[in-house]
């Protein structure tokens, strides 16, 4: 009995590890590290900005330094989202982040 | 200031802040703390007022009446052992051959342990009970 | 037995194959050997998954042909114990680690599979060197499937009764959770920098493990500290025992990373500082695992030295040299990308309790290896004892929740300094209040206490009026009823709220800690029955002993209790019967009586605890056994004699023992010693557990994903789209 639960396991592992290496199947396209790097940035730009005027609203920032840090945030997103427009795109348009 | 001088002065103070520091941490732990002893170690070389933390195993056949007990504490091996007289509830633990801690200031002939400093150890959780 | 050592010979090969396959993987960019690394991860949490449970079958249904369930279990133990009887052994415990490491393992692997691609592979070898350390340690040295010596017995030795109590059995695996959690974002540290690659993407993925790992990790500590003061007599919920601090270090070390992340999220600084928090942390987490069973400090959690010190030193050693190593290798191409921008922000807050955690966690790990130090400094060994430790830990904690006060009031980035004056009001009002509350009720002679106490209110105050003022501005945003605003508020903002209730918790913590240590009140008594003595505000009543035999579930006798019913009254409220006892367990040694076994083995308390929101009150009793010896020894004698032929069968014996104990008990309950009381009287204990249940909620809601922005594909201006996609998340 025990040596029937080792084989099944030790088939079932050699299995699952080696189904990468026997698959002929492509691997989806990679999403690039840089693509990555940046979504994650422009997210927490995006956070940044929330947190801005949550910050403003609490009283926490004057209007005019909320103003202008807004402007300067935005500044950035843009700047983040220009560079992740500028990367090659090798899969469909529609994607979710 | 240019900016690098400012950074090195800054870096300067905070390190001497960092070494003052660790330097009070450093005297303030010896001079709060107490030399660990075995029974054997500390009836060989105990100075009388200053506080020791012992550790041995605690000797069949202690002896309570209220809230104090008499009780005995040899080396872990070997059969050397110093009295101890200690005020207070004993932990769940102790028993005899129990390993226990406690912090013992000798008088006389006794060694004096130290209100709510006796910690028996848990008995082993992780090899068998063999009592 | 076979099929579970087996198992473990199979775990150790995965392992092997697994590091060899991440590596080569990454080096020569095949991802297939990358997904085959992988997959080793997954094959690994399945196949010590398996080898769990065929040892946790063995426990359910008392296989003895288990070494490991005869000295752990009995058949007189209940169900559950003997499920979680389990990891009450070394080897055991072993096994639920690597189980819990490769399980979540697993989950990180599979959540970010399509991520991090340069991070993993590395991530991958790491997590199962650490899962083939582990593998290597179940082979060789603890096997938890060895056979028992001999012929297989009838009866094990059984749990040891101080486990007996469901904290205690939940608390491990909260504690193996959290250290094994820590392990994750250990591993992608190490597989960041080794991929020079530690910026946002990593920030992002690897929060939410270092958050759960932190969750399960305080949960751990705190649950130990519950069952500590209420399970067992001396009263106290933390001894600052080795162990206990090798617990709280990685915690702190934990708390102060998930702070600087934000920083580095938002201002792209502090790269080497998260990496090195995320290392030392990892370390800690490992480091507590190893003095739990070294045994190279003195501690009442030291099992015993065993075996398995070295190989857990060496571990550490290679973990502590491999990060050092590769931060500073990688240091200087990790540069700031800014710098703070004011003194006055959120950010430097930050910094400042950084700094304050990270202090705190040097102090604990100072006088935790003190007497090891000390020994090579001066050939002796020094220790210090909790006062000492209080008097290092407690300015800090002082000054962490000023702080936990203060950045809730303040602006990320730069605060406006006229704002900043005015947000100060109503908190501080706050702190005052308190402050005059607590010296009403007669906090003065304790200045830290009412220190704390007034910076708690400070907290409170602070987090009430971010709540007060966010949802007014949701209101005049989106006209939105209160209860609702408060609602979305919330979740918009889980991070920021869910933070302030984490801080609001942790104020709470505090004030419970520095009320119930400074102004308790604590007596050890000696009373016969009918005696009565004034402890704390309380009178208190010996009102009769009490004595009763507990039968297991099969019939054999489990343990005598012997306790006492108390009256307690305070002040002019009605008295309330209160009832402690202590259990005597008996002892499986050869040598002793049939009676006298009783009283040979372990004994637990049942402590009398009434708690209460403002006070609560604690007794145990320690009943005068010695008293008993003349009775017990006549019970042993009569039983060996009826005893002496082997003439009596296993029930008649059975029901002779019974007898015998019953008569003891009896005498006990008529003619009692005078019994040893230990009384504790502590206001707002209670504080402390319900502050932790708040902590765990601000933390959950700190850990809900909130949706994601969706993207959306535009092609109007750029401007235009970030306003959209900034708004987005519902």
């Amino acid at each position: 009995m025990d040596y029937v639960v080792i084989f099944v396991v030790l088939a079932l592992v050699v299995v699952v590890v080696s189904a990468p290496l026997r698959s002929r199947k492509r691997e989806e396209a990679a999403e690039s590290a840089e693509r990555a790097e940046l979504e994650a940035a422009r997210d927490a730009k995006y956070r940044e900005i929330r947190d801005a005027e949550l910050d403003f609203r609490t009283g926490k920032l004057s209007e005019p330094d909320w103003r202008a840090l807004d402007r300067s945030l935005r500044a950035e997103a843009v700047g983040i989202l220009r560079r992740l427009d500028d990367l090659p795109t090798s899969e469909g348009d529609a994607r979710f982040p | 200031m240019d900016p690098a001088r400012k950074r090195t002065v800054r870096l300067v103070v905070a390190l001497s802040a960092a070494v003052l520091l660790a330097a009070a941490l450093v005297y303030t732990s010896f001079s709060a703390s107490s030399e660990a002893r075995s029974p054997s170690q500390l009836l060989s070389s105990a100075q009388p007022g200053k506080t020791y933390q012992l550790t041995g195993k605690v000797v069949a056949g202690y002896q309570r009446s209220g809230t104090t007990t008499n009780f005995r504490v040899r080396d872990r091996s070997g059969n050397i052992s110093v009295p101890v007289r200690y005020v207070g509830a004993l932990p769940d633990p102790f028993r005899a051959g129990r390993e226990v801690i406690v912090d013992v200031r000798k008088e006389g002939g006794v060694f004096v342990g130290e209100k709510d400093s006796l910690v028996t150890k848990c008995p082993s959780k992780f090899t068998a009970e063999k009592t | 037995m076979v099929a579970g050592r087996a198992c473990l010979i199979v775990a150790l090969g995965i392992c092997l194959y697994g590091i060899g396959a991440s590596v080569y993987g990454a080096r020569s960019g095949r991802r297939e050997w990358v997904a085959s690394g992988r997959r080793a991860v997954y094959a690994l949490a399945g196949v010590s998954l398996v080898a769990f449970l065929i040892l946790q079958a063995a426990f359910l249904r008392s296989d003895f042909s288990f070494a490991l369930v005869t000295s752990h279990s009995s058949t007189t133990t209940p169900a559950f114990y003997r499920a979680t009887a389990v990891w009450s052994s070394q080897e055991g415990s072993l096994l639920l680690w690597l189980t819990l490491l490769s399980l979540w393992s697993s989950l990180m692997l599979f959540a970010t599979r399509r991520r991090l691609r340069e991070i993993a592979p590395y991530a991958t070898a790491v997590l199962l060197g650490l899962g083939g350390f582990f593998a290597i340690l179940l082979v060789f040295y603890a096997s938890p499937f060895e056979r028992t010596i001999g012929p297989v017995p009838a009866e094990g030795v059984g749990l040891n009764p101080l486990l007996r109590h469901p904290s205690m059995m939940i608390h491990p695996p909260m504690l193996y959770s959290g250290y094994t959690l820590f392990a994750v974002p250990f591993a992608f540290a190490v597989g960041a920098l080794v991929a020079r690659r530690l910026n946002a993407d990593w920030i992002r993925h690897t929060r939410p493990f270092t958050l759960t790992a932190w969750f399960f990790l305080g949960m751990g500590i705190v649950l130990g500290a519950r069952w500590s003061y209420s399970e067992l007599g001396w009263g106290g919920y933390w001894a600052w025992d080795p162990v206990e601090n090798a617990s709280l270090m990685p915690w702190l070390t934990g708390t102060a990373f998930l702070h600087s992340a934000m920083i580095q999220e938002k201002r792209g600084m502090l790269k080497v500082w998260n990496a090195s928090l995320v290392l030392a942390t990892g370390v800690l987490a490992i480091l507590g695992t190893f003095l739990v069973r070294s045994g190279i400090l003195e501690s009442i959690h030291a099992f015993g030295a065993s075996t398995l010190g070295v190989p857990f030193l060496v571990l550490i050693a290679l973990m502590t040299a491999g990060s050092v190593y590769l931060v500073a290798t990688r240091a200087p191409q990790l540069r700031a990308e800014h710098r703070l921008d004011s003194l006055l922000s959120r950010e430097a807050a930050f910094l400042l309790n950084n700094l304050v955690l990270v202090l705190l966690c040097v102090v604990i790990w100072w006088g935790t290896f003190f007497p090891l130090i000390s020994e090579a400094l001066t050939g002796h060994r020094h220790t210090f004892g909790p006062p000492m430790f209080d008097k290092l830990t407690v300015p800090l904690a002082i000054v962490l929740v000023l702080l936990s006060g203060i950045g809730p009031l303040i602006a990320w980035r730069r605060a406006t300094v006229a704002n900043l004056r005015r947000n100060f009001v109503v908190p501080v009002g706050v702190g005052v209040a308190v402050l005059a509350l607590a010296l009403a009720l007669g906090a003065g002679s304790r200045p830290d206490a009412l220190i704390m106490f007034a910076f708690a209110g400070f907290v409170v105050g602070g987090v009430g009026q971010e709540l007060v003022r966010g949802v007014r501005a949701r209101r005049v945003m989106a006209r939105e009823p209160v209860p609702l605003a408060l609602v979305s508020l919330v979740r918009r903002n889980r991070r920021r709220y869910g933070g302030y209730l984490v801080h609001v918790g942790m104020a709470v913590v505090f004030v419970g800690i520095a009320a119930s240590s400074s102004f308790a009140h604590e007596r050890d008594v000696q009373l016969s029955a009918g005696d009565s003595v004034r402890v704390g505000g309380y009178t208190i009543d010996y009102v009769r002993p009490t004595a009763k035999l507990v039968a297991a579930p099969n019939g054999r006798l489990e343990r005598i209790d012997l306790g006492a019913d108390m009256r307690v009254a305070r002040g002019g409220e009605a008295p309330r019967l209160v009832h402690t006892e202590r259990s005597y367990f008996p002892s499986v040694g050869p040598m002793l009586g049939p009676v006298s076994r009783f009283f040979e083995g372990e004994s637990t308390s049942e402590v009398g605890l009434r708690a209460g929101l403002e006070r609560d009150f604690w007794i145990t009793v320690a009943p005068d056994t010695q008293r008993l010896d003349a009775r017990v020894k006549e019970g042993d004698r009569v039983f060996t004699r009826a005893d002496k032929a082997g003439a009596l069968t296993d029930t008649e014996r059975n029901e002779l023992l019974g007898q015998a104990l019953s008569g003891l008990a009896g005498s006990y309950a008529k003619n009692p010693p005078a019994a040893t009381f230990r009384v504790l009287v502590s206001p707002m204990v209670t504080w402390i557990w319900l502050g932790a249940i708040v902590v765990l909620l601000g933390a959950l809601i700190a850990l809900w994903p909130s949706p994601r922005a969706v993207g959306r594909r535009v092609t109007a201006a750029y401007a235009a789209r970030v306003g959209r996609e900034a708004r987005v998340p519902a």
